[in-house]
């Protein structure tokens, strides 16, 4: 398990993420709200040692991470980014990459490593296109390669950058469904996630960023009744029990 | 950027590779083959095989083509393949060892050492590496303390490259007999070159390349971002300097003895990319082979193109990657770079 203890980050010696302390559970879907620059992607990437802590800690199994090589912490920790420098490779081999916190010298992916590979691009349904060239995809069949890669890295817990921005809703839904799955696997997953309503509905904690400190961090009901959503996003929000369960759904008037 | 679908099938995968290495073998033997004393393939053969340098064949062919034939063959490959380096780790697919002022850099310092200490001529492939590593961290420097946008990068490395040129061209004039054959150095070429003077630069040259098909996978990861690459276990920085010190290496090797070959650097991973792909180690292959095929033809043609009379190879270059950068640049202007 992932924990942050009093972590501080940020760039060029400018804090952005302010005294945050969380746990992301395994076996949990933990969602990470805020408004646009709260410091959400910030927070994700100096749990995963991208970016260094400036105070505080980021404890893996209760370690420090800066005892952890890079390589060790890449087989803990997965991200699916949400910025993209996409290579004109073939997918399959883009999936690949995820083993490369497994391999040794040569560099050469195993057998197995094509197996999980395969595996992870069927469970996305991306496995159609394992021979088209990554750039040649369409924005959602490219995100589901870059899901493959980070399923394939098979790890404890994993992060996801907005996964769901500039995709359908079918695909929308079909994210919060793997989320969901590799949660019931007894993986920690982490979601940075815009849609309010989304987040309520499908997670089990919600953490919620404000100007770089964590104002809340509980299971959505409770948080949904503090109000502090309402006060962060300046939004009126609802909760509404219909035929299909629980639902939530957010109006421009705060109350 | 869409390859051309070769690698779409084993089988034409295998007839890539084939072709371009008997190409590059015929281009080598013509190249031994042609010249002002016309020799068949059977005396070619003949005498290299029976290492025989007494008679007129064999003099032509150990002390002048043979030499230069390696000389082509060793800029070629190593300087397309520290333009895939530099290519790749930079992401920028209009970095190049001469666009980004490596090239020039390491002649500035090739000319400073025989200006300065002529005896010393036999360290000119040091110099020349430690002037390249030079060009590598100004622009790399330059371009990331004012942001590290790609453009920035280019811009700063025509401008580092121009300013250096211009240190050469100084030198230059200032001791005129430092640098034998200074045209050539300066558009390139590899008029009397010698097997003792090649033997460092090989010495540099095939372990980089080595050293860098090692590290294709890294550069694959590489390619994916450096934050991506980070969160997949790649340590980038220090991966990112042994690639760009290895980018060094192998073009200041090369600018040691062939002067400052433009373009190659340039053109040939372009070409590559669009046959193979971008995965980097048929990549870096492709682009050691196809760079040695495409300088020793460049060569062949500027030494037989207007017989007797011989051009430095770097004009032939020139005229052949001039076009094509022209045309990179048109065809980006439609689509994202």
């Amino acid at each position: 398990m992932i924990q942050l203890r009093n972590l501080s980050a940020g760039y060029l010696g400018k804090p952005v993420v302010n005294h945050v302390s969380l746990d992301f559970p395994a076996g949990q879907v933990t969602a990470l709200l805020g408004p646009n620059g709260s410091g959400k992607s910030t927070l994700v990437k100096a749990a995963l040692g991208i970016l260094p802590t400036m105070e505080g800690e980021v404890l893996y199994d209760g370690r420090n991470i800066r005892q952890l090589s890079p390589k060790e912490i890449a087989q803990r920790a997965a991200w699916l980014t949400q910025s993209r420098d996409t290579p004109s490779i073939l997918a399959l081999k883009m999936v690949l990459h995820g083993r490369f916190p497994y391999s040794g010298y040569p560099r050469q992916y195993s057998r197995e490593d094509y197996a999980i590979a395969r595996t992870a691009m069927e469970a996305t349904g991306s496995l159609p296109y394992e021979n088209e060239n990554v750039r040649t995809l369409s924005g959602g069949q490219r995100q589901s390669v870059y899901l493959a890669m980070t399923l394939a890295q098979n790890t404890p817990t994993v992060f996801m950058d907005e996964p769901t921005t500039y995709l359908d809703i079918r695909r929308q839904l079909e994210i919060m469904n793997t989320a969901r799955e590799l949660a019931a696997q007894g993986k920690a997953v982490v979601l940075v996630l815009h849609d309010i309503a989304l987040a309520l509905e499908r997670a089990d904690r919600v953490a919620v960023l404000r100007e770089g400190a964590l104002v809340s961090w509980d299971i959505p009901e409770t948080v949904f009744r503090s109000g502090v959503l309402q006060q962060t996003f300046r939004v009126g929000l609802h909760r509404m029990d219909t035929p299909h369960g629980i639902r939530y759904y957010y109006t421009e008037e705060a109350e | 950027m869409k390859s051309l679908q070769i690698f779409s099938t084993p089988r034409g995968k295998g007839l890539f590779w084939a072709g371009l290495t008997l190409l590059t073998l015929a281009v080598s033997v013509l190249s031994l083959g042609l010249g002002s004393v016309t020799l068949g393939p059977g005396e070619v053969l003949r005498a290299l095989l029976s290492g025989d340098a007494a008679s007129t064949a064999g003099r032509i062919l150990h002390f002048v083509r043979l030499p230069r034939l390696c000389a082509a063959l060793l800029a070629g490959s190593a300087l397309a393949v520290s333009g895939t380096v530099i290519q790749t780790v930079l992401h920028n697919p209009l970095a190049s060892p001469g666009v980004i002022g490596v090239n020039s850099s390491a002649g500035l310092a090739v000319a400073l050492v025989c200006a300065v200490v002529p005896s010393a001529q036999a360290f000119s492939p040091l110099a020349a590496f430690l002037g390249a590593l030079a060009g590598v961290g100004l622009v790399v420097g330059i371009a990331q303390s004012t942001g590290a946008s790609r453009m920035t990068l280019v811009l700063a490395g025509v401008a580092v490259s121009n300013l250096l040129s211009a240190g050469i061209d100084a030198v230059v004039t200032l001791a005129p007999e430092a640098l034998t054959g200074v045209t050539d150095f300066r558009i390139g070429g590899f008029t009397g070159v010698t097997m003792e003077a090649l033997a460092p630069a090989a010495g540099m040259i095939l372990p980089g390349i080595g050293a860098v098909l090692l590290l294709s996978r890294e550069m694959d990861i590489l390619s994916l971002g450096e934050e991506l690459a980070r969160s997949l276990g790649l340590r980038v920085r220090l991966i990112r300097f042994v690639l760009l010190m290895l980018a060094a290496l192998l073009a200041g090797a090369a600018v040691s003895f062939a002067g400052l070959l433009g373009f190659v650097g340039l053109i040939v991973p372009h070409a590559m990319r669009r046959l193979v792909g971008e995965e980097s180690l048929p990549l870096t292959a492709g682009s050691a082979l196809g760079g040695a095929c495409f300088v020793t033809v460049c060569d062949l043609l500027a030494r037989t193109l207007f017989a007797p009379y011989e051009l430095p190879v770097g004009i032939v270059l020139s005229f052949t990657g001039g076009p094509f950068f022209l045309w990179l640049l048109l065809r980006h202007r439609g689509g994202k770079p």
